[in-house]
């Protein structure tokens, strides 16, 4: 085996090796990995109240009622539903239908406090008008985001 | 596969084919960054949901993608020069270093300013994010590394170390956003569905993506020759220093 054919061996063992490791590590921080838990994830593995973390999901459509400068909305990823009740400012994209998560905890009551509330943009990009006539002729789905929340 | 890169192995032979690809690459990256940009920020409709806002898009997406497929050539031409011991293959990956490392702070800064109106915050730890900083700590310590040793054939092969090692990164990055759950929206024009974006959209955004391309074929020539030039200089210095020992 020539030095040159030997090297190239290597380069490939090593990166097989490291791309083993590399895959092993992520596999095992899963957990910290993930930016939020959906309801679904919650429903499987309750958290108490009062611990902190992210909760993520769809803004449930027709929950969001504003009270003065408290905002309530339900998120949901069409499969289990968790109320969420913030003060403070939104950001821009957030509206029904939408993707959104939100820092906080739980109450006594179940209810999720959020301290802050990101929105999630999805990766559909459209002008206004395509948007528009798609909703007219019924296609209209916003199929993406519940797989994902899912 | 080993003939042809000897082929270019050869720095002289190299700089001739460099030096006929340069007027075209130049002249695609001012056609196309011209074209690009008028459909970028003029031409192209607002999007549904982010209004103006989409049109950071059009700069952040491509650097994006340079920064990765930047990162991937230097890999593989820095495994080339060590496997082979091509100088041609390990100056090129040198070359590339600081172009990449721009590309790629142009995409953290314009996702910045993006995230600030649409997600409510300029930066999260998400996995997306987190793992395109790496890159970026990446090409800096590539560049680093370079710049630490004076026997560059030292130095070349740290450095190519470094980057191989590095290359694990580039498809976490890739599928970060499908493997866990980012804020970090997920792929929109490479999916198994096709693009996601309509095509007044998408158009303004590829020719962006071959702007950014030819500009980085440009730039890269320019570089890649003065390392070559570089190089011979070292070398002739070194003779004429040995010959003066000689003689004295």
């Amino acid at each position: 085996m020539t030095r040159k054919r030997r090297r190239l061996y290597f380069v490939f063992a090593a990166v097989a090796v490291l791309g083993l490791a590399a895959t092993l590590v992520l596999m095992s921080f899963e957990d910290s990995l993930v930016f939020f838990r959906s309801p679904s994830d919650l429903a499987e593995k309750p958290m108490p109240a009062g611990r902190n973390f992210r909760l993520g999901g769809l803004v449930a459509e027709g929950s969001v009622v504003k009270d003065g400068v408290e905002i309530r909305f339900v998120v949901t990823d069409m499969a289990e539903n968790v109320p969420v009740r913030f003060r403070g400012l939104i950001p821009d994209l957030f509206r029904e239908g939408q993707g959104v998560v939100a820092e906080g905890q739980l109450d006594e009551q179940g209810v999720f406090v959020a301290s802050n509330v990101l929105a999630k943009h999805d990766e559909n990009y459209m002008p206004p008008e395509v948007a528009e006539s798609l909703k007219k002729a019924g296609h209209w789905e916003p199929k993406s985001e519940q797989e994902e929340a899912n | 596969m080993a003939v042809d890169l000897h082929r270019f192995a050869n720095p002289a032979r190299f700089m001739r084919l460099t030096d006929a690809i340069f007027p075209w690459s130049l002249g695609l990256t001012v056609l196309l960054l011209a074209s690009g940009l008028y459909y970028a920020l003029i031409a192209s409709p607002q999007d549904y949901q982010q209004g103006e806002t989409v049109r950071i898009m059009f700069v952040h997406v491509p650097a994006a993608w340079m920064a990765l497929s930047v990162y991937s050539m230097m890999a593989i031409s820095a495994a080339v020069g060590w496997i082979w011991k091509h100088p041609v293959a390990d100056l090129s990956a040198k070359a590339a270093a600081p172009a990449g490392a721009c590309f790629c702070f142009l995409a953290l800064v314009t996702g910045a300013l993006w995230g600030q109106p649409m997600w409510g915050t300029y930066w999260v730890w998400d996995a997306r994010l987190t793992s395109m900083l790496i890159l970026f700590f990446l090409y800096l310590g590539y560049m680093a590394i370079w710049e630490a040793f004076d026997d560059q054939s030292k130095a070349a092969k740290a450095a190519a170390i470094l980057v191989i090692i590095g290359a694990i990164n580039i498809p976490v990055i890739k599928f970060s956003v499908d493997w866990w759950n980012t804020l970090h929206q997920p792929a929109s024009v490479a999916t198994m569905e096709g693009p996601k974006i309509h095509s007044s959209i998408l158009t303004p955004l590829l020719l962006m993506a071959g702007a950014y391309t030819a500009l980085f074929v440009t730039i890269f020539i320019i570089r890649v020759k003065a390392e070559i030039l570089d190089r011979r200089l070292r070398i002739m210095r070194m003779n004429q220093v040995q010959e003066k020992g000689l003689k004295g």
